[in-house]
């Protein structure tokens, strides 16, 4: 039996990937990193910032999301997203400029909890890539 | 009569407005082509989220404690309209279908006695609204200067949206735009997006128990404002190809009717010219037989 499900990324102006034979996924999940593999039991998550690693038998690519929902039905992958990048094509300026902005949110007190954490993990992912 | 000259200018005049026409013909059949095509690749999107709204919202096991962006806030008094126009003009119906179908709503919650507010998008909109609701509208958008319909651009109305929404500031939030049919036919749909309606949460049954991480309600009340953006750019890229449809079909009946119009005129200058040799002749013979 072949071990490859389907994945399907989407963003608001395009179907942003499709691959049919992934053998794993890695999804940074609200609540931590989280290892897909096929028959994984039906699941709705929230992405937080951070790195989608998706492994097929012959490559592996990773991708740099900021926020989005992911669900996971009868082997099939669907990850909603607004801001996808791949990281070979992200600009060094540009992850700079991403970050101290990021920096700069974390430190205005005004924020809740929940957004400063999201903000927190975002500048992690950014220093881990540049 | 009008005279010679005076036919030979019209015709010139007509000919040159055909011109225009045709050229802006062909400049929204290119332009429609790709806004056509990012509604289509827009559309899975749109679907996904409301699928999966759909299976979450099915497995709230507390309905009273649902968020208000899904269930309303159980009063019906203030309503908010978002009225999608295009910035431009010279695109057929397209703006007043629009406003026509928004209108009808309007006198009707008048009518009920409900408060009315109303959001334009486009300064067509706009235009068109102010002389009859103008102590209506709190605010006017325009995307002018932005190139393409961009995600961004939907996502700050968006936001506009769920900001007064978490004020209380109104019960019931519909957006009027046109659906793309094809490029003659464009429906004005009016979509009511808070609460969202019944009709589409439970169009089909959910087949499967989910996990979810977070939990049900924390997921929704962050999917739901995600939602009206999203809603907002698929009426947006709706909206856009319909503009340029609608644009298409009225430069090419207006190409058409410049034709028409050249010929006639065509028909009627040397009519006149012939007259006028016919006069001549008939001056010159009478004149040489009088002799």
């Amino acid at each position: 039996m072949s071990e490859e499900f389907k994945v399907e990324i989407i963003n608001p102006e395009k179907s942003f990937l499709l691959k049919e034979d992934v053998t794993e996924i890695v999804v940074p999940a609200f609540e931590g990193e989280m290892g897909i593999l096929k028959d994984h039991i039906s699941i709705i998550s929230f992405l937080k910032p951070g790195i989608i690693k998706i492994f097929s038998k012959s490559q592996e690519e990773n991708y740099y999301v900021e926020d989005g929902i992911m669900e996971f039905k009868n082997n099939n992958l669907s990850i909603l997203t607004s801001s996808i990048f791949n990281i070979k094509d992200m600009d060094k300026n540009k992850i700079e400029e991403n970050l101290k902005e990021a920096e700069a949110q974390s430190n205005t007190s005004d924020i809740d909890d929940q957004k400063k954490y999201l903000i927190d993990q975002k500048v992690e992912v950014l220093k881990s890539i540049h | 009569m009008a005279s010679l000259d005076d036919l030979k200018k019209r015709i010139v005049s007509v000919k040159s407005t055909q011109k225009i026409t045709k050229a802006m013909k062909m400049v929204a059949a290119a332009k429609l082509k790709r806004a056509q095509e990012n509604a289509e690749k827009g559309r899975p999107y749109s679907e996904k989220m409301n699928n999966i709204i759909l299976n979450l919202s099915s497995g709230i096991s507390d309905k009273e404690n649902s968020p208000k962006l899904l269930s309303g806030t159980g009063e019906d008094k203030v309503h908010l309209c978002i009225v999608l126009t295009s910035d431009r003009g010279l695109c057929g119906g397209f703006n007043t279908n629009i406003i026509k179908k928004a209108k009808v709503y309007f006198e009707n919650i008048k009518k009920e006695g409900k408060v009315l507010k109303i959001i334009t998008v486009g300064s067509k909109g706009y235009d068109q609204l102010k002389r009859v609701f103008n102590e209506n509208i709190i605010e006017k958008i325009s995307f002018k200067d932005s190139k393409n319909i961009n995600y961004f651009d939907a996502e700050k109305v968006g936001k506009i949206i769920i900001n007064s929404f978490e004020k209380k500031e109104f019960d019931v939030c519909t957006i009027f735009y046109n659906k793309f049919k094809n490029v003659i036919t464009q429906i004005p749909q009016a979509q009511q997006i808070i609460p969202l309606k019944a009709s589409e949460v439970e169009g089909n049954s959910p087949e499967d128990n989910y996990e979810f991480e977070p939990d049900e309600d924390e997921i929704l009340s962050n999917l739901l404002p995600k939602n009206i953006s999203t809603q907002i750019f698929k009426a947006m890229l709706e909206n856009s190809a319909s503009e340029q449809g609608s644009r298409m079909s009225a430069m090419d009946n207006a190409t058409r009717n410049a034709g028409e119009m050249v010929d006639k005129l065509t028909i009627e200058y040397n009519r006149s010219r012939q007259a006028a040799i016919t006069k001549e002749l008939i001056e010159i013979i009478s004149g040489a037989e009088s002799l």
